[in-house]
């Protein structure tokens, strides 16, 4: 097909998880038989395992399709498939600015979610032509009147003619497909300009070396065209460029202004390309970088150690090899006195975290400890120096500390308001400082709190869900740092320190913490031949103290006709059971006591 | 020739009991054939024998002349100990009389308890009027080595209900006490019942059973010599003990076990197979009589212990668990206390390995 700009439709779908925006995106794929039947497998576009499982989109992901619409045109669509988590929010939003339009996905029983209207917002921030889809009609307690009129007064976009449409039935998909054409506006590029294009993706393939996903917004990119990547200032010659159909790439030889495709250079290292970042013609650039571009830092911090000591070297190979296709993962090696040797890793927020743990332990068969999630601290010390610390084992002694901060948060959550009252208390347990509330309608309210990131890193999001009966959404984005009476407690079994379990809390938390966390150990940590006392201490002052009672029997086989085999076994199966167990001084540790003091809530 | 020990799988049971996973069939037409087969192969290994245990199953399910047929085929030294474990409900004074004229001369009972709400949660056949009868008969018929086997932990179990039992051992003619905890094992009806689960005493009373019974068959006269076992002055299972000193036995019949030569093998739990075959086949297990094996054997008999002068680590590593009250150090070994006795696996993990 001929390019032609004015037939180029590039949009994006935002969804809250389980709205339906992966199976939407397949029966599109379906009905503009861009991909064969046989090739058709559900949630196509998320191709991790964990993706599928959870629902998720972890990468970005854009795919090329070719519709004949019924004014008798053949048209392009380019459909990017963004992340929808707060994790990833930088990568939505440079997603989005890839876009001209963006198809809302709205649940037609359970209305709008806090991610969707989060996502939402930054599509309207960035101009997109917000197209509302009310999915999941076929639902008994579906209610497309009531979500069209919740769309229109929240988020004030015009609503009621939206398509109603059953993506898992099928129902009403061309109807969609029409809309994308009449609804959405065509990109407004010029190609004759410099080469302009945006990277909202990229990912590394062992043959080709990264592959960069584009947005053309003015220009061409050409094979053995010079480009020049501008943030970090990297120069490349493309090797192949071309567009993304749905199961393979296409080496079309050249991009046009408007459209999205992949772009490969030769390049080695993922971190050179970064999202957000623009390509432009070494010989010939544009006058300035598209706005918007920025470094991601990791918010979340926390040690991963292999189960297996001897494993230390698979999980950095590992870690290497997740850092090649996802720059914002940072690690370095650690050692704790506890757990042996380690890696200190950085994460864009907690989804980001579980993913990479997730994906360590599946895809690389990793046995993993890993320590409670930290934040970064800022400590000021008495000597007029800053510092900034990622893990509490390196807090500074209490004397030379003149005052700490915390970083802050501001949260988002909706829910039914039954269950305004629960979540108020969490917030308040959770040291969050009140803003404001408005009812969306006469059952949804949306609660705004500032809250310390420290006190969602645990395990905010359960709670809120257990509290809600599963039903509050929740969204965050960062505020930066404020001042906070923070110390550190260090947890101690039979008198010594472990390393591994020390955190950082905030004063008046930190009585009702110590004391959780000893009664988790007590639990968690079996009996043994000798009582093993539990302290949690504030700088060698114990707040709290519980204790493992003394093992008083093991099993014992029954010696029966001078098979020994069973004590044997016994025996082996003791051994086994010592192996995964953390020998810290006198007292053996399970993993599972590590993983444990994670999850506090009940 | 020296003379080894024979164990004799008797693989017969009227019925299962609920906590039981050891092989056995309820198909009593097949002891002709299974003892020619036993026979067969006693002869074919061609060793001497100076104990000979029958265990079962239920051995008290063979004849009289079955029992006899085995014993006459097997070269037997003349101060041999010949025990046999029977259950208390299938013996009548006549069958005890003519097996002890067939060349038995141990008896091990498989009481289990003196209480008849534990023997029924047990699944028992028997009661304890029947226990305490059969026992009594055994003495009258010229038995003066017998044995009764104790379960502690059942389900049901009181301190008082135990304490029962205890008594009414001393007051009978035994000279052997075996007393076994319960282990659920898996695959029993014991462990897919809830309501009988629930009912075994927890750990600290577990225990606390345990060193009840040390401490009350102790006052009986029945001292410990092993884990499990007490016994009259003189009158140890010396069957038995060669399994702890890791001396050589062989072992006939589906599921028995052996040791010889320095290999330990097993003989598969099939009694088609065993009557069908001329020989027995057998599995090799691994080798027998590691250090390790020695040690795990050795601890268990708490009168003899472990000999340091052959584990000399042991003494440094067992520092703490002989403060602690679970080991003592004596001529040269360090024996289990009955305290130590409950944790001996977390203990001789500790000593060795």
């Amino acid at each position: 097909m001929s390019y032609n700009q004015e037939n180029i439709r590039n949009f994006c779908i935002i969804a809250h998880i389980d709205h339906g925006k992966s199976t939407l995106a397949d029966r599109i794929l379906e009905l503009t038989s861009t991909v064969a039947k046989r090739d058709m497998e559900d949630q196509l576009l998320d191709n991790m395992d964990i993706e599928r499982e959870r629902g998720i989109t972890i990468k970005a992901r854009a795919v090329r399709l070719n519709y004949k619409a019924k004014d008798g045109n053949d048209y392009v669509f380019n459909l990017i498939d963004t992340p929808g988590h707060v994790d990833f929010n930088y990568e939505v939003s440079r997603s989005l600015v890839a876009c001209e339009g963006a198809i809302l996905i709205v649940d037609a029983s359970q209305g709008i979610e806090a991610q969707t209207l989060a996502n939402t917002y930054l599509a309207i921030e960035n101009d997109l032509e917000v197209m509302p889809v009310v999915n999941k009609i076929d639902l008994p307690s579906a209610d497309p009147d009531r979500v069209c009129n919740e769309v229109e007064n929240i988020i004030g976009i015009p609503a009621m003619d939206a398509p109603r449409i059953s993506a898992k039935m099928g129902t009403n998909i061309d109807e969609v497909l029409e809309r994308v054409v009449t609804d959405i506006p065509c990109p407004k590029g010029d190609n004759d300009k410099p080469l302009k294009a945006l990277i909202f993706d990229c990912f590394y393939d062992s043959y080709k070396g990264v592959i960069i996903y584009v947005r053309v917004l003015d220009g061409e990119v050409k094979i053995g065209q010079k480009i020049k990547l501008m943030a970090t200032g990297a120069e490349f010659t493309v090797v192949e460029t071309g567009y993304m159909g749905a199961t393979d790439h296409v080496n079309a030889g050249v991009l046009h202004s408007g459209e999205v495709g992949y772009i490969t250079a030769s390049i080695k290292y993922i971190g050179d390309t970064k999202v957000g970042d623009t390509v432009t013609d070494a010989e010939n650039p544009c006058d300035e970088a598209l706005p918007g571009y920025r470094e991601v830092n990791p918010m979340v911090f926390s040690g991963i150690y292999p189960a297996d000591g001897a494993r230390y070297g698979d999980l950095r190979d590992a870690l290497d090899k997740l850092q090649l296709n996802d720059a914002s993962l940072s690690f370095e090696p650690e050692t704790s006195v506890a757990l042996g040797f380690g890696f200190r890793c950085g994460f864009l927020g907690l989804l980001h975290m579980e993913i990479i743990q997730e994906r360590l332990e599946r895809e690389f068969n990793l046995d993993l400890i890993t320590t409670a999630p930290s934040v970064i601290f800022k400590v000021n010390l008495t000597n007029g120096e800053t510092v900034y610390i990622d893990n509490p084992t390196n807090y500074p002694d209490t004397a030379v500390i003149a005052s700490a901060e915390e970083p802050m948060v501001k949260a988002s959550i909706l829910s039914p308001s039954d269950y305004v009252g629960n979540i108020m208390e969490l917030c308040q347990g959770r040291r969050g400082i009140f803003k404001d509330m408005k009812y969306l309608d006469e059952t949804r309210v949306e609660l705004h709190y500032e809250l310390p990131l420290n006190e969602i890193v645990y395990d905010f999001f359960d709670a809120l869900k257990s509290r809600t009966k599963g039903y509050a959404s929740f969204d965050y984005e960062m505020l930066g740092y404020m001042p906070s009476k923070l110390v550190k407690l260090d947890i101690m079994l039979n008198g010594d320190i472990v390393d591994a379990l020390s955190f950082i809390v905030h004063a008046d938390n930190a009585y009702a913490r110590a004391r959780r966390i000893a009664e988790k150990l007590k639990d968690n940590i079996p009996r043994q031949l000798f009582e093993v006392p539990i302290q949690a201490a504030i700088g060698g002052k114990v707040i709290a103290r519980e204790t493992v009672k003394a093992m008083r029997k093991d099993v014992l086989a029954k010696c029966y006709g001078g098979d020994i085999t069973r004590k044997k076994k016994l025996l082996e199966k003791q051994k086994e059971g010592k192996k995964r167990m953390r020998q810290l001084g006198t007292v053996e540790v399970p993993q599972e006591a590590f993983m444990a003091v994670l999850k506090l809530d009940e | 020739m020296k003379n080894i020990g024979l164990y004799i799988h008797v693989p017969f049971c009227v019925r299962k009991c609920r906590y039981c996973d050891f092989y056995s069939v309820t198909d009593l037409s097949l002891t002709d054939l299974y003892t020619a087969a036993v026979i067969r192969n006693i002869k074919a290994y061609g060793y001497g024998f100076d104990t000979v245990y029958f265990g079962g199953g239920t051995p008290s399910l063979l004849t009289p002349k079955q029992i006899g047929a085995i014993l006459s085929a097997a070269e037997i030294a003349p101060d041999a100990e010949i025990s046999m474990e029977c259950n208390p409900n299938s013996v009548s004074e006549n069958y005890l009389r003519e097996v002890r004229l067939a060349g038995v001369n141990r008896l091990s009972f498989g009481v289990q308890s003196f209480d008849d709400n534990e023997l029924k949660m047990l699944g028992r056949l028997h009661d304890s009027v029947q226990a305490v009868a059969a026992i009594e008969t055994a003495k009258k018929v010229g038995f003066d080595n017998i044995s009764a086997d104790l379960m502690l932990a059942v389900s049901g179990q009181t301190f008082e209900s135990l304490r029962r039992s205890l008594s009414t051992v001393a007051k009978l003619p035994l000279t052997h006490i075996s007393a076994y905890m319960l282990k659920v094992e898996e695959g029993t009806p014991l462990a897919a019942d809830e309501d009988l689960l629930a009912k075994i005493p927890d750990e600290d009373d577990t225990a606390d059973m345990y060193l009840e019974a040390v401490k009350k068959l102790g006052n009986a006269g029945f001292e410990q010599y092993e884990i499990s076992n007490f016994a009259r002055d003189g009158f140890e299972c010396r069957h038995n003990l060669k399994y702890w000193r890791c001396e050589e036995y062989l072992g006939v019949g589906p599921a028995a076990h052996g040791f010889i030569d320095g290999a330990r093998f097993a003989c598969p739990k099939d009694l088609n197979k065993f009557i069908s075959s001329e020989i027995q086949e057998t599995v090799t297990l691994d080798e027998g009589g590691s250090a390790e094996e020695k040690a795990m054997l050795a601890l268990r008999l708490v009168k003899e212990g472990l000999p340091l002068d052959e584990y000399p680590d042991a003494e440094k590593r067992g520092e703490i668990l002989i403060k602690s009250g679970l080991l003592k150090k004596e001529n040269g070994t360090l024996r289990l206390t009955p305290e130590g006795c409950l944790v001996s696996n977390q203990i001789i993990c500790r000593l060795i390995g």
